[in-house]
């Protein structure tokens, strides 16, 4: 494919990976959080991880919008999909995730109208095409998905649409990286940053990390080469004791941001007061409800979900697995309550999360590991 | 600045770690050993060939029905009867919609039964035929379902020899629905099983991958994407039987419809207890198809073919192999994709075209799309 092989070409990830080699402390360990589950997409569909010297790892962060939608927020789209006469609608990926009362692939089962879509506007269609129907739409993602939501709702009240809702779980990616670095055990040192969020947001919003919290911020792209660069371009910033804000990805991300794609969020969503994220707990001003101009198209107010906070469970330390403070493994539910097929906590949930990696995976990671100490020795 | 103390992550440097592996170990014995079904409902994963299906036959189904022929799971039962070896299989087909580029219903109905005979080494000889119909389906596209049945079993030089017809209200059926059954005779040449993979065999594929169930979901028009990708549907008798007479050198062959390459790759290390090492850039996608999994965000070794195999053989035979292969038709992009190793992980590992490594595991459910 032109313009996509040649970001993922292996002689340049071979000589990428000779200069990360030769620029990193033997004897420092150096922990570099990819924020957004693209990355670890990548990271993990390409062997990205396997270019890197073993003292260099890579911990999963907290942005993979699916898995960190709270259990009680899944029961809640269940109990809209349940009300007689509604279409539910959501992305993919979404149907798996684990609610206290099952998923919404079961809800289907059992006799729920829910129906994938591919963007919002794919909804919108569908209950143009069934005037008679309820349709609503479950709307998750970072500031990358929440402008396409937000263009629906101006496109639906413009057109008079009347049977149209969203069930608005949109969050923001600032406050659980805030969140995070408050933490007085947190071991990261460095951030790849959200190429696609980026793209609306800017690279403005990330400098806190840098100036507060003296970690490097390198935002970058999603094709391997992109990812093993942007890991170059940390490495580089620690050996120099730099610590920058720096945009791997400028092909895609302009520093101010899409401002046009600000407008309309500012015009269609509102800023909770505080929003539960599965692992992480509540955190202020994380998520975007409607805003009153868009009340008629509110999900939430029209339907009685049963809104009730399905804690996670106790033993579950996702948390801690996010902020690197401990290894999957060492987590007390992994591999007895909480597997991939029954997952409990967030790391869990998605096949890219770090404990459902760890699960499926980890015999390999430790043979590549002993490999590893082979070739050095 | 803060960072950790350099630790060699050496194997089993910590005790917990080890428990956890033992654990999960433990955990998937058991799970191999006797799968228990627990779900209440089916759901359409128990449909998309990966593990939630697997659990389903060998939790659910196959134990209530136990027979020697039944147990092994295969592709079709074998029989012995009078002396002559002979194989049996059933396959319902229920796609939407009814046709798309490259073939239909009714095609597929022919194809998929006399592969799966054709994947034991048996030389498909008849089909009975079954079709429900749903009241009000228009008799111009059953008479053209029943044309592309006919063509569909001359080329593969089968029978049908018996049928059934019923018809469901409207609503009940997808348009119509077809089930085959089928007899073949086994191939004396024959030595096949998928525990019988060795260290340093070979992994083949017959041709390009992905083809019918991208023609398929773009068929469905839920996407707004216009592309050449055909079914690849075809009988695979042609390049099972040019395969045979490499006889104990071919280990095994299997058809790689739902779950896709990935799914039977992982079947075969499983039960040969190996592991698989696959090396993507010899797996061989055409371009259009390689595109739309891309946009759509799904891989094309979890994706269906209906007219592809995955054969492994000794090394000495490879090159053999890939020669008998290219000259049958439809076979000509038959590729090496990777080789048995010795480790007894029952997993299977692919060498990325960028360098480095992962696992390819069994389709936890459907194949659904990544939002990002």
């Amino acid at each position: 494919m032109k313009f996509v092989d040649e970001f993922r070409n292996a002689e340049l990830g071979a000589a990428l990976s000779e200069r990360i080699a030769s620029v990193v402390d033997p004897a420092r360990h150096y922990k570099i959080m990819e924020v957004c589950g693209g990355h670890t997409h990548t990271i993990y569909r390409y062997g990205v991880a396997d270019l890197l010297p073993p003292n260099v790892e890579l911990v999963h962060g907290p942005g993979c919008p699916v898995c960190v939608i709270p259990m009680g927020r899944v029961d809640d789209a269940i109990a809209i999909a349940k009300q007689p006469n509604v279409v539910l609608t959501c992305f993919g990926d979404m149907m798996r995730v684990p609610g206290g009362t099952g998923t919404l692939t079961d809800a289907k089962a059992a006799g729920a109208d829910v129906r994938m879509v591919y963007s919002p506007l794919d909804a919108l269609r569908i209950a143009q095409a069934s005037p008679d129907r309820e349709v609503v739409f479950f709307a998750v993602g970072f500031e990358t998905t929440a402008p396409s939501t937000a263009l629906t709702l101006l496109r639906a009240k413009a057109e008079g649409v009347r049977n149209f809702f969203v069930f608005s779980n949109h969050v923001t990616i600032v406050p659980p990286i805030r969140a995070l670095l408050e933490s007085p055990d947190l071991r990261l040192d460095g951030f790849i940053g959200p190429g696609h969020v980026c793209t609306v947001v800017g690279a403005r919003p990330f400098r806190f990390i840098a100036a507060d919290y003296g970690k490097p911020v390198v935002i970058s792209g999603f094709e391997p080469l992109d990812v093993l660069q942007s890991a170059y371009m940390i490495l580089c910033q620690l050996a120099d004791g730099r610590c920058e804000v720096e945009n791997q990805y400028t092909r895609v991300v302009p520093t101010e941001g899409n401002l046009a794609a600000f407008r309309v969020l500012a015009q269609v969503f509102d800023l909770r007061p505080h929003f539960e994220w599965r692992g992480l707990g509540f955190i202020s001003q994380s998520a975007l409800k409607l805003s009153a101009d868009f009340a008629d198209f509110d999900a939430e107010l029209r339907y009685a979900v049963p809104g009730v906070r399905v804690a996670d469970p106790k033993a579950c330390q996702c948390g801690e697995v996010l902020k690197g403070v401990i290894k999957p493994w060492e987590c007390k539910v992994f591999g007895t309550a909480c597997t991939p097929e029954h997952p409990i906590g967030t790391c869990m949930v998605s096949s890219e999360g770090a404990c459902a990696a760890y699960y499926n995976f980890g015999r390999l990671t430790r043979r590549r590991s002993e490999h590893r100490v082979e070739l050095a020795s | 600045m803060t960072s950790t103390p350099a630790t060699a992550p050496l194997a089993f440097a910590d005790e917990r770690e080890r428990e956890a592996l033992a654990k999960i170990a433990r955990a998937r014995a058991v799970a191999t050993r006797a799968p228990r079904f627990h779900d209440a409902h089916i759901t359409m994963a128990h449909g998309a060939g990966g593990k939630a299906s697997a659990a389903l036959v060998a939790g659910l189904i196959a134990p209530g029905l136990a027979s020697p022929a039944l147990d092994a799971l295969d592709d079709a039962g074998l029989l012995q009867i009078g002396g002559l070896g002979l194989a049996m299989t059933t396959d319902s087909f229920v796609v939407r919609p009814l046709r798309f580029p490259g073939g239909s219903i009714g095609e597929l109905a022919v194809n998929g039964t006399v592969n799966d005979l054709a994947m034991v080494g048996a030389k498909p000889l008849a089909l009975t035929l079954s079709l429900v119909l749903e009241e009000g389906l228009d008799t111009e596209t059953l008479r053209g379902e029943v044309d592309a049945i006919a063509k569909a079993a001359r080329a593969a030089d089968v029978q049908i020899v018996a049928g059934d017809t019923k018809v469901v209200e409207r609503g009940h059926a997808d348009g119509m629905y077809v089930c085959t059954t089928g007899v073949g005779r086994r191939d004396a040449r024959a030595r096949l099983s998928p525990a019988s993979l060795r260290p340093g065999d070979r992994i083949i594929v017959s041709g390009s991958i992905g083809e019918h169930g991208m023609a398929i979901m773009l068929a469905r028009r839920e996407f707004e994407l216009d592309s050449e990708i055909a079914s690849d549907t075809q009988s695979l008798w042609p390049a099972a039987d040019a395969l045979l007479s490499l006889e104990g050198d071919l280990r095994c062959m299997r058809d790689a419809t739902r779950g896709g390459v990935a799914t039977v790759l992982n079947e075969l290390a499983t039960a040969s207890n190996v592991t698989v090492v696959v090396n993507e850039e010899r797996v061989p996608i055409l371009a259009p198809v390689a595109g739309a999994c891309e946009l759509l965000g799904i891989d094309p070794m979890y994706v269906a073919n209906e007219g592809k195999l995955v054969a492994v053989v000794a090394p000495s035979v490879a090159d053999r192999a890939i020669e008998l292969l290219t000259h049958v038709q439809g076979c000509e992009r038959a590729s090496v994709i990777g080789e048995v190793s010795a480790d007894p992980t029952g997993m299977v590992l692919v060498n990325t075209a960028f360098g480095g490594r992962r696992v390819m595991d069994m389709l936890v459910g459907d194949p659904l799309p990544r939002i990002c």
